[in-house]
């Protein structure tokens, strides 16, 4: 009895020790936690920006992932225990982030010329990183005799088969409109209207029974991959990676593209401010930003990076001259007033 | 004469202290004992269940946003009859709180929940606080009315004094399909606003549908788990626990592999000569009920099983030997020593797949998502945490009543787990 009360109280002894030992040498390195979008987007993230700057300033990256669930920042915040320390994010959510005090408002001066970002991208609370752009594509391994245009990702006749469109108002409704023949100058004029609402809605009623919707931005090109659908809109990024890295024949299709930008913010009352404002003003430096273009096909959005990029990268950014042909103009400001009730009216759409 | 002859009837136990005090004393020690061995058990569940499910259930009624940011414009409506716009107090109120609310970043705060009731006035909001923020002195009624004319009409204004109040009906009512208009009198959503109704019976369902089939698939099973010889009962046994390993996510996920148009299940059908056309088994309410079927079959299988292991084979021999036939003999004998284990396994799934996210979200089409995809939507990307638990309430309401129905036809003395 008593030799088992002594073995057991060793054990516990020795248990305590090597957890106490263990923890000490943790606490030494410092660490961020960055959180992105995962997929073939965060991998290049990775190379162009988490490994570099882990290995110049011995920090440890720590990455997360997440889908524009601004809730879990805003109840961060509102605990006021933050644990992200920089997020990127869409426009949408860098603005509302930003309006509802869910961001720290940004001192340019620790990250750099706030006038040499590509013009809406360096806002108040969310600093530019990179151009995207919403386009659509096909697999020319099916589709011999491609879509050209985005009237094509509305015509079930000409193209039979299912598409795969964004869970999302965003962009849908503009296709849409400008599907059904309102020239991509007017198209915000008429969406601002409920006739126009109206008329793009019942457009994608044309295609609504095939239509399969896509959440993350992983989907698309798995979709496509596995034959699910035979077109589908997408970020361009995803479907270059799937081109680029597993070997795909898919074409994109540049017809009215949506450029749009991924910004880097902060969420407020982080502990770590320093350290987050080292990362965004390393990753907003134009050499370091040009370098991403290498591992995914978005363009930088400081105007000192574009000359940086070689030029066989180029051709398929979406900034590229001949892609911006037809590319469409977003209105951040449009959505930040009108979001709620579109998005509110196409959830209700969606589940009737 | 009474008492004398009952007090020299009183027990007493050995030491003199009536019987049925020392009874009581001991009872009351088990009582204590009982108590505190339960004690940490039911501080943990207070803690970590009942707390946050208050919690949750308090937010679909909370009204904070608009009390904590224009406490002066509320308080100067507090006497206005509603009818036109107010008079200049209120203005000079309103002014005041922008003052505040835009050196607070709260102005959006506001302008959201006003959006709520009032689509379109969320920008109207946050360009009044701007302008608001800027003006010196008064009178403000023009000044306002300036900025926007909406200023100018009641609408808003009622808004204002209705969402003033600490607590508030609008999330459990939109959650119903119902709306308060601008003179307060409740109605119907408009007929393209209107889901909740048809989500709700979409969730309940489905959840019928995946239980009744979980029974009629489960059944079979657990008969022959708890009939043949032990050891190959046990292996059959790992092989029914053995999806329990994998994680949901997983499980899902292998099911849009088997049932994608491209997938195996239509490779096999259509290589076998038996389809002549790929048949679409994802995305729509078919492949739902596939997959939640397969997901929830051990839960309805084991509380079954193990009743069914208690229930000696000797009952049914007696029945044949009686002269029953087979199916009366089961039907008689077997099967009502089954429906306690039949009734734990079966409320077990319902319950769990009324609150199925994952599984529909992944499998599902748009009109195949039940009332959970909706609260996390409004949990995650809407902020709208007041309409997602107003719909965690009626969704806890709805089960409530449905347990309770349950508990009168079955009775939860009835249930057993093993």
């Amino acid at each position: 009895m008593k030799t088992k009360l002594a073995l057991t109280g060793l054990v516990a002894a020795g248990a305590a020790a090597l957890t106490l030992g263990a923890a000490t040498p943790a606490a030494a390195e410092e660490s961020l936690t960055i959180v992105s979008w995962g997929g073939a987007y965060s991998d290049s993230q990775r190379e162009a920006y988490y490994k570099p700057f882990a290995k110049e300033f011995g920090v440890k990256v720590v990455e997360e992932e997440y889908n524009d669930e601004i809730a879990k920042i805003r109840a961060m915040v509102e605990a006021k225990d933050v644990t992200w320390d920089v997020v990127d994010v869409d426009m949408d959510t860098a603005l509302q982030g930003c309006d509802e005090g869910i961001f720290e408002t940004l001192d340019y001066g620790k990250i750099g010329d706030r006038s040499k970002f590509v013009v809406p991208s360096a806002t108040d609370c969310a600093v530019g990183t990179i151009v995207y752009s919403t386009i659509f594509a096909y697999d020319a391994d099916k589709l011999a005799d491609g879509p050209t245009k985005i009237a094509d990702l509305f015509d079930v006749a000409k193209f039979p088969g299912k598409r795969a469109l964004q869970k999302s108002p965003f962009v849908n409704l503009e296709w849409a409109l400008i599907a059904d023949g309102v020239p991509a100058a007017e198209v915000y004029k008429v969406l601002g209207t409920p006739e126009g609402v109206d008329r793009a809605f019942k457009k994608l009623d044309t295609v609504k029974s095939q239509v399969v919707w896509w959440e993350a931005g992983a989907q698309p090109p798995q979709l496509l991959a596995d034959g699910e659908v035979v077109m589908t809109s997408a970020w361009n990024g995803r479907i270059y990676g799937a081109v680029k890295n597993e070997g795909k024949n898919f074409r994109i299709v540049w017809d009215h593209q949506a450029p749009d930008f991924d910004l880097w913010a902060i969420p407020k009352g982080n502990p770590d401010l320093e350290l987050a404002y080292k990362f965004v003003a390393y990753a907003s430096d134009p050499k370091v930003m040009a370098n991403q273009s290498k591992y995914i096909s978005y363009g930088p959005t400081h105007t000192d990076a574009l000359p940086l990029i070689a030029p066989e990268v180029l051709k398929d950014l979406p900034t590229a001259p001949e892609n911006m042909k037809t590319a469409l103009t977003l209105d951040p400001q449009f959505w930040a007033d009108n979001g709620d009730q579109l998005r509110e009216r196409f959830n209700n759409w969606l589940a009737q | 004469m009474v008492s004398a002859a009952a007090s020299a009837a009183i027990v007493r136990t050995a030491d003199g202290t009536p019987l049925k005090a020392r009874l009581r004393r001991v009872d009351r020690a088990r009582k204590l004992k009982a108590v505190g061995l339960v004690a940490p058990l039911f501080l943990f569940i207070l803690l970590t269940f009942a707390l946050p499910i208050g919690t949750m259930l308090f937010r679909a009624v909370d009204n904070p946003e608009i009390p904590a940011t224009l406490p002066r414009t509320v308080a100067a409506l507090a006497e206005w009859d509603g009818s036109g716009p107010p008079d200049e107090a209120a203005y000079a109120a309103l002014v005041a709180d922008f003052k505040e609310t835009q050196a607070n970043k709260t102005t959006a705060l506001a302008g959201k929940r006003i959006n709520y009731e009032l689509p379109g006035t969320r920008s109207k909001v946050v360009a009044a606080g701007r302008a608001a923020a800027k003006l010196t002195d008064g009178p403000f009624k023009e000044a306002m009315i300036a900025v926007d004319p909406i200023w100018g009409e009641r609408d808003i204004w009622v808004v204002i004094k209705r969402a003033g109040r600490p607590y508030t009906s609008r999330y459990l009512l939109a959650a119903m399909d119902l709306q308060r208009d601008m003179d307060d009198r409740i109605g119907r959503v408009a007929p393209n606003q209107a889901i909740y109704f048809a989500v709700f019976v979409r969730t309940l369902g489905i959840s019928l549908t995946v239980t009744l089939a979980t029974l009629f698939l489960g059944f079979p099973i657990a008969y022959l788990l708890a009939t043949v010889p032990t050891r190959i009962g046990n292996l059959l046994l790992i092989l029914v626990l053995l999806p329990f390993w994998t994680s949901l996510l997983v499980r899902t996920t292998a099911w849009v592999v088997l049932l994608q148009t491209q997938g195996v299940i239509n490779d096999a059908l259509v290589s076998a000569g038996i389809l002549a056309e790929r048949v679409q088994l994802i995305f729509n309410r078919g492949g739902t009920i596939v997959a939640m079927t397969h997901i929830q079959l051990p839960f309805t299988v084991l509380p079954m099983y193990s009743v069914m292991k208690t229930i000696s084979p000797t009952h049914v021999r007696a029945a044949r030997s009686l002269g029953a036939g087979p199916f009366l003999a089961f039907w008689r004998v077997y099967f009502p020593q089954t429906v306690p284990g039949i009734a734990a396994g079966c409320l077990l799934t319902f319950i769990l797949s009324l609150g199925y996210y994952i599984t529909p979200a992944l499998v599902g089409g748009p009109s195949d998502q039940m009332v959970s995809y909706f609260v996390a939507y409004y949990t995650n990307e809407e902020l709208n945490w007041g309409m997602a638990s107003a719909l965690g309430v009626i969704l806890l309401g709805l089960t409530a009543a449905l347990f309770f129905v349950y508990n009168r036809l079955v009775g939860i003395d009835k249930m057993k787990l093993g």
